[in-house]
């Protein structure tokens, strides 16, 4: 080896030990970190908010509703599918495949569960604003449920009738109505449903968005469950050591001074949930075979014009209690392929990753990060970082403290 | 040992300088500047307004959908009560604007107004600039946050 060579490698060596060094000693957190740690806890988590859109969110009676509806696959066209088929339980309510296949396949990655009624918006691109209005799409979509407004409106008079009263009130007369039909079914059930009278649509709509408000009060009960890096963040926040599995190995430790600190990962996956609920363009390629994705630029105008949402007929709530919808950025080239910032609680088991499934494993993710590759459409929002082995095998390490027993996941 | 050529001094030099300027640059990124301007009463930029700005509520939440109150005031002191005030901002670090389109949603009396839709979704050094139109003329004004 020529000497310059081996000189610019130790040096290189050197100084990219430094930061190793430094986080060797778990007490090596300055205040400004340990305050970062405790933001980042479960501990920090607010209470649940409240729903003003849907009035049976905190019903418990509805959340039982809601809970058998999820797993019930006679909520479908073809009574194969339920929510559960891509939301399973076993596996914190997503399906590990990357993308949702319920009829067939969608184009999107089936997203995780727990926390969501935290989430002012739903789905990657928050194309819905609230649990029940997202409920909805899935069911009426023929990649997924594929069935249709009449035909689940009778279903529910069929097997849950007396359940369904007791928490909504009587349910309108079905008798005269068609079986199949439906604003976005088939040609023949969507030309069905124009056919239909005005004030039965109407009475169908209301029973379609009751069975969405039902299993949105179920899903909120679906809450992150405590893991290795709380347990740590509250021995860090009363000051004492780390005990037991609490305790940070030298690797995981720098794994959370990166991710905090120069890795700049906090800067969106923030807070107890880790996300700041927000879109961001972070340069995602595009699945080859699939429709062009705009992302966030395409899903707010489908917010604002959803029927369904806080601003609509089926709202419970006061038009000045749906601030998310009167003040989204509606335009803008921020928007375009911007997707939801997903919770990283849980994430280290459940690759793939992306919201098409595009990377495999968490490696391939640092990978992205790190390369930083321009965006297939509008502007990526990251910045290379470059890692040592190291450093990328010290983030993993750190991300896997913040993963989910399969057992705790159960509601 | 032989001492190490002109040649390896200066790409040690130069590989020097690339670090310095690159944890020069990171230090930049991760903080504002250290004599930023954080006062919420200043006037505008032109000197047409007194503008001073407060949360409703007190501390500001990162991730929380919250108001402002703005109050603008003439150079005599006199409330503007018929102004149009309008808002935007972002994280002159990060290049980005604000996650959401907050509004003024209605006047207040005295010269004073709501502006409803803030978030702050990261941490950081965040600028709020206001727009001021009312028959005394078409001024601006920012402010800077630090979460």
């Amino acid at each position: 080896m020529s000497w310059p060579l081996s000189f610019l490698r130790g040096f290189m060596a050197a100084f990219l030990a430094i930061p190793a060094l430094s986080a060797c000693n778990p007490n090596a957190l300055t205040e400004e970190e340990k305050e970062i740690v405790g933001s980042l806890s479960l501990a920090s988590l607010p209470a649940l908010p409240a729903d003003p859109s849907n009035r049976v969110a905190d019903d418990p009676l509805a959340a039982a509703l809601g809970a058998s509806l999820f797993f019930d696959t006679g909520l479908s066209g073809d009574g194969l599918v339920s929510c559960a088929t891509c939301h399973m339980i076993e596996k914190q309510f997503q399906d590990s495949k990357p993308r949702a296949v319920g009829v067939s396949e969608t184009n999107r990655r089936t997203m995780p569960l727990a926390g969501v009624g935290w989430s002012p918006w739903m789905f990657w691109d928050g194309r819905r604003d609230s649990l029940w209005a997202q409920a909805l799409v899935p069911m009426e979509d023929a990649r997924e449920h594929g069935g249709n407004r009449t035909g689940y409106a009778h279903f529910i008079a069929e097997h849950y009738r007396s359940r369904y009263e007791r928490i909504f009130g009587p349910l309108p007369s079905l008798a005269h109505l068609p079986r199949n039909a439906g604003p976005l079914g088939t040609v023949e059930e969507r030309a069905t449903w124009s056919a239909m009278r005005s004030a039965d649509r109407t009475a169908i709509d209301r029973v379609f968005a009751n069975i969405g408000k039902a299993i949105a009060a179920f899903e909120r009960s679906i809450v992150p469950p405590e893991t290795r890096f709380d347990r740590f963040a509250a021995a860090v926040a009363s000051g004492s050591e780390p005990q037991g599995d609490a305790v940070f190995s030298d690797l995981e430790m720098e794994g959370l001074k990166l991710f905090i600190g120069k890795a700049n990962c906090i800067n969106c996956h923030n807070g107890p949930r880790f996300t700041d609920d927000h879109f961001h363009n972070t340069g995602v390629s595009a699945v080859p075979g699939l429709p062009e994705d705009l992302g966030r630029a395409a899903a707010v105008r489908q917010a604002l014009d959803d029927p369904f949402n806080c601003l609509g007929p089926y709202s419970d709530a006061e038009p000045k209690q749906c601030a998310e919808l009167r003040f989204a950025v509606r335009e803008g080239e921020e928007l375009l392929r911007a997707y939801k910032t997903p919770s990283l609680r849980g994430a280290a088991s459940r690759a793939p990753y992306m919201h098409a499934g595009q990377f495999a494993t968490l490696e391939e993710v640092i990978d992205h990060y790190s390369n930083a590759p321009d965006a297939p459409a509008g502007i990526s929002e990251i910045e290379g970082v470059i890692f040592t082995e190291r450093g990328r095998k010290a983030l993993i390490a750190f991300l896997k403290t913040l993963d989910v027993p399969e057992s705790t996941t159960d509601p | 040992m032989k001492w190490p050529s002109r040649r390896v001094v200066l790409l040690a030099a130069a590989l020097l300088a690339i670090i310095a300027i690159g944890m020069a640059a990171m230090h930049l990124v991760a903080r504002p500047p250290d004599d930023l301007d954080l006062a919420r009463s200043k006037s505008s930029a032109n000197g047409i307004y007194a503008v001073s700005i407060e949360p409703e509520a007190e501390p500001v939440e990162q991730g929380k959908l919250h108001s402002w109150l703005v109050s603008v005031t003439m150079a005599d002191g006199s409330p503007a009560t018929d102004a149009i005030v309008s808002i935007d901002g972002g994280m002159p670090e990060h290049g980005h604007g604000l996650p959401t389109a907050p509004q003024v949603t209605g006047p207040l009396p005295d010269g004073r107004y709501r502006i409803e839709g803030v978030r702050f979704n990261m941490g950081g050094w965040w600028e709020l600039r206001f727009s001021i139109l009312s028959p005394a003329g078409d001024d601006e004004v920012v402010f800077n946050i630090v979460l």
